[in-house]
């Protein structure tokens, strides 16, 4: 079971205790109607499916309840680093 | 007959006789054997029959890699387990073991006639033969396959036992307590490390308790590390699997080694978190591949050697060696040395250290280099063995009722590759070892290809000068793989070790080919004429040995498996003799039959009820999101799709929830207390997943907003009262609020007390009466729901479960999400427009809302459908068409989503999603089912009270 740091809580804590919300830092489009279909769709449905570094969204649900992001290498499973939502990208 | 019990040595307990049973028989062993052992003692050679062929097989191993000696034990109605090693069953008086997969018995096996057949049974026999016709093989040779060929018997009564599990946490797991383990934990001791260490087996040892030369040291320092505060020592423990960071999970059998024992937990799950994990676990000798190696008699020599220094027992008269490393040697010493008989020395190299000359010829053992076994004679118990002398080719007979095999050490990486730690080929060792790791792991000792046990020679298959067509050399015993298999996948084209292994099934039995693997490989790479690296190896996977589902589950089943979650009304309903379903995790009534009721009549007179006069119901299930800040109105304006901002404190909504993607995801109806403060309802089953989804958009793109949400669900009791007589019933009970249609109309919601407790009251309905959903603190909500009760049974108030609810509500066409939506149908689809605010900039999901598919023509649309006989109610899920006269596969437009008996109809109603519904209306659809298909016309999805006036008395 792999320990993953809440970086609201900065510990280290069970994976049990988290949930996966898929690739971080795609923000919702300060304008949707402004949005052609294609970059909507974009925004929706397209995502990336690395073999290695991959930048992805959890959330702390059975702990603090915070979204946060983390990079996770999905070859090893090994979490590279956490932080913050709102911060920039590592 | 050939094993027996020496007259000395050994660690068994001579003056403690055990009496168990094998196949019904009964036989005397010792405290401290095992059933292996004790068997052997009484000249038991004969374990079990093979997988495939119905080869009679005796033991290989003394330890966990035996693939051989599977058998079962019986411990009393539903304590049966199938396919346990016989070298790890500890025998204790009344102990019942029977042999596997065998008929009638396991001396006249009639599925042996496999064996004679062997030649029609190569690699991939099955996937090859069975193929044609298609239809037969789940019907006919699969379950005759299956007869034939197999384990033990799968247990078929529940598991009475209980099984425990816990977590612990160290700064150091040993894993292996023979000499490096223990010595690890000794040099680990006196720190201020909290150490654990765990071995599979019944005594700290390993290797030591074969060498009885150790025996003093084993003694000093198991004493030390038990007195050793910071140390915990698990035996009967198997580390099963090694997972990410250093999470180690382990299974300690607890009672099975104890007659009788029932009261205790059988076995208890381990989940250990280790600061470091130091691997102990040895190394498994290796067989030698020539024909006939399956024979029983055949076995390891470090066997032979644990069964007569652990054990005391002789696995022969006379034993023969037949060996390429030294350490056989050294095996056949010690055990000339515990009065064992050896008749010969084999070995394959032309030259050892003349050492192992001198020991042999001192105890006058006559050797043999340069010659190799290529038969073996005895069917039941070796009696012979023909030897090859390889510089003449001449074969001649060695007597003998015991062949030991030396072929080398692999290292026991298991663990170190579950936990992803890369590995290296050794040549000088024909072994894997491990290479870089990728925990906080290390490996010492023999799992490191650390061992001093001398040196020899890598060869896949002994040179013979027989026909090689002819010979078994058997490779995987249990799975009964043959060399030839493996030379014949390669011929056949496979080239990857993933693939062979797959084809010949080599490594895939029970035992993950602990004895198996490496020899596997080296015939492939022989057979490729590649180095053994460039092929690859197989992955290693937990559990290293089986484990027991009831361990793996621990208390997480039955009534346990999942937590019900119940209301504070619950108990009343029991009391009440309401049938119950799951709703998500809840436990809901879905209806309260009356003495010889069936489901129908209990629902048909619980909507009448509520029609007529008034019903009551549970609905404390509902989710309930507390939404305050002075953002709330803002934040709920941009979460549905419907306006918030303008609602007035005191009012009640109806809000509809979408995806990003524009597909409705949940609804309830929400009031406004306070400007920054709002109720929220959800649907049973979507409460948790509602508030991830708002705490999502909260904190992620809109984290300026100044709003808090707090899940309110098992803060309140709710109690929906509905029926035109509700709120004469209501009103003597409440106060502080007028009821008055005036006052209080629908859809809004009103604090105050009933019955002198708190309550938040809304006016709502789900059912198209006149409604009242009374929220108190839960701990009330059986009291309350009592008082309602009394004061309305004048009025002949009346429970009704879920079963009514749905059909009350689609009387009405109230949708249930989830039901009559599946995550595809847009607010459109399901006739909900009414609720999306037109004049909004933007929501979650309205961009969606004009994606390209979801405003093409031709979607799925919620309608209402009407029987042409009133008296058939659809089946729920069934499929529609357009016209009846189709050829099959007919083109289904759209399917069943609600249907139910409306008594207050007098006739059947249901809904559909339906392709292009909505501009059907009148039409005739058709509904296909087995004998008959239903007619219907399209209709709106409002059966009763189109007006709406029944809600606003």
């Amino acid at each position: 079971m792999i320990l993953i740091h809440c970086p609201y809580c900065d510990e280290k804590r069970p994976e049990i205790e988290f949930a996966n919300a898929g690739q971080a830092h795609i923000a919702r489009p300060l304008d949707p109607a402004g949005q052609s279909d294609a970059d909507w769709e974009a925004y929706l449905f397209i995502r990336a499916n690395p073999r290695g570094r991959h930048h992805e969204r959890w959330r702390h649900v059975h702990g603090c309840g915070r979204f946060f992001n983390a990079v996770r290498d999905t070859v090893t499973d090994k979490f590279e680093t956490t932080y913050k939502a709102g911060e920039p990208r590592r | 007959m050939s094993g027996f019990r020496l007259e000395t040595g050994g660690r068994i307990d001579r003056s403690q006789p055990v009496t168990f049973s094998f196949d019904g028989k009964a036989y005397q062993g010792f405290a401290g054997d095992t059933l292996a052992s004790a068997l052997l003692a009484n000249g038991v050679m004969l374990f079990g029959r093979s997988f495939k062929y119905h080869r009679p097989r005796g033991l290989v191993a003394a330890g966990s890699e035996e693939p051989n000696a599977l058998i079962s034990v019986h411990r009393g109605p539903g304590r049966f387990t199938p396919n346990l090693r016989a070298t790890g069953v500890e025998i204790h008086n009344g102990l019942k073991a029977f042999s596997q997969n065998r008929w009638p018995s396991l001396a006249m096996d009639f599925g042996a006639i496999n064996d004679r057949l062997g030649m029609f049974f190569p690699a991939g026999f099955y996937n090859k033969t069975f193929m044609w016709p298609r239809s037969f093989w789940d019907r006919v040779y699969e379950p005759a396959i299956r007869k034939m060929a197999g384990l033990g018997d799968a247990p078929t009564a529940e598991d009475p036992d209980v099984y425990a599990s816990t977590y612990a946490h160290c700064d150091l797991l040993i894993i292996g307590a023979g000499p490096a383990g223990i010595d690890a934990a000794l040099g680990a001791m006196d720190s201020n490390k909290r150490i654990v260490l765990i071995d599979e087996q019944d005594e700290l040892g390993g290797g030591a308790l074969a060498d009885p030369a150790l025996w003093p040291w084993l003694e000093r320092s198991v004493k030390a590390l038990t007195e050793a505060t910071n140390v915990t020592i698990l035996t009967r423990t198997t580390a099963f699997g090694f997972y990410h960071d250093n999470f180690i999970g382990a299974v300690q059998r607890l009672t099975d080694h104890l007659p009788n024992v029932t009261d205790t937990p059988r076995e208890k799950l381990w989940r250990i978190r280790a600061g470091e994990v130091v691997l102990a676990q040895g190394a498994i000798e290796r067989p030698l591949v020539f024909d006939g190696n399956d024979t029983p008699g055949v076995m390891l020599s470090s066997a032979a050697r644990v069964f007569a220094n652990r054990y005391g027992v002789a696995v022969g008269k006379a034993l023969t060696l037949m060996a390429s490393h030294d350490s056989g040697w050294h095996d056949v010493f010690a055990l000339a040395k515990a009065g064992v008989g050896i008749s010969a020395i084999i070995d394959v190299r032309k030259s050892v250290d003349s050492a192992l000359l001198h020991a042999a010829e001192r105890l006058g053992i006559k050797v043999y280099l340069n010659h190799g076994v290529v038969g073996v004679n005895g069917r039941h118990n070796v009696s012979s063995v023909e030897i090859c002398d390889y510089s003449d080719q001449r074969v001649h007979r060695i007597n003998c009722d015991a062949l030991l095999m030396a072929g080398g050490w692999t290292p026991s990486v298991h663990l170190w590759s579950h936990s992803k730690g890369s590995l290296k080929w050794r040549d000088d060792l024909g072994a894997y070892v491990p290479d870089v790791p990728n925990e906080n792991v290390r490996c010492i000792g023999g799992c490191f290809g650390d061992w001093d046990f001398g040196t020899g020679a890598v060869i896949d298959v002994l040179p013979t000068p027989k026909d090689q067509s002819r010979i078994k050399a058997f490779v995987d015993y249990q799975n009964d793989v043959t060399a030839k298999d493996i030379k014949l996948a390669v011929r056949e084209g496979f080239r990857s070790i993933e693939h062979i292994k797959r084809y010949t099934t080599n490594g895939m039995a029970t035992d993950q080919g602990k004895t198996s693997n490496l020899n596997g490989l080296q015939i492939a790479s022989s057979a490729l004429n590649k180095p053994v690296p460039d092929i690859g190896l197989t992955s290693f996977r937990p559990p290293y040995t089986p484990q027991t589902f009831g361990a793996l589950a621990g208390h997480a089943k039955g009534a346990l498996f999942q937590p019900t979650r119940t209301t504070n009304i619950d108990s009343w309903a029991q009391a009440h003799g309401a049938v119950f379903e799951l709703v998500a995790q809840w436990r809901r009534a879905r209806y309260f039959p009356k003495a010889g009721e069936d489901m129908h009549a209990a629902v048909n007179r619980e909507c009448v009820a509520v029609r007529s006069s008034v019903g009551i119901f549970d609905a404390s299930t509902l989710g309930k999101i507390e939404v305050v800040g002075p953002d709330a109105a803002e934040f709920l304006n941009r979460m549905y799709t419907n306006p918030w901002k303008a609602l007035e404190p005191g009012r009640c909504r109806y809000g509809l929830l979408l995806k990003e993607d524009g597909f409705i995801t949940d609804d309830g109806v929400s009031a406004r207390l306070a400007p920054d403060r709002f109720h929220l309802t959800t649907t049973t089953g979507g409460a948790a997943r509602v508030l991830n989804m708002m705490e999502d958009y909260l904190q992620t793109e809109w984290p300026d907003l100044d709003v808090w949400l707090t899940s309110t669900t098992e803060q309140y009791a709710v109690i929906a009262l509905q029926g035109p007589n509700a709120r004469k019933v209501l009103e003597p009970l409440v106060e502080g609020i007028d009821l008055s249609a005036e006052a209080f109309p629908h859809m809004a919601i009103r604090e105050g007390t009933i019955c002198g407790i708190e309550t938040r009251l809304f006016r709502v309905s789900f059912t198209g009466e006149l409604g009242f959903e009374i929220n108190v603190p839960t701990a009330y909500g059986r009291f309350i729901w009592e008082r309602l009760m009394a004061q309305g049974a004048q009025y002949d108030i009346t429970a009704y479960g879920t079963e009514a609810m749905h059909v009350l509500r689609a009387e009405k066409g109230f949708i249930i999400v989830g039901q009559d939506t599946d995550g595809t149908v847009t607010p459109f689809d399901a006739g909900l427009d009414w609720a999306v605010g037109k004049k909004k900039p933007d929501f979650v999901g309205k961009r969606s809302m004009a994606r390209p598919d979801i405003v093409a023509p031709g979607r799925k649309q919620l309608v209402g459908l009407l029987t042409d006989d009133p008296n058939v109610v659809l089946e729920e899920g069934a499929q529609i068409v357009a016209y009846p006269n189709q050829p099959i596969p007919m083109t289904m437009i759209g399917h069943v989503t609600s249907s139910y008996w409306s008594e207050t109809l007098g006739r059947s109603i249901a809904m559909a999603l339906v392709a292009g519904g909505h501009d059907m209306m009148g039409d005739t659809l058709y509904i296909p089912m087995p004998g008959k298909t239903h007619t219907a016309k399209v209709s709106g999805t409002v059966f009763y009270d189109l007006e709406g006036a029944r809600l606003h008395v």
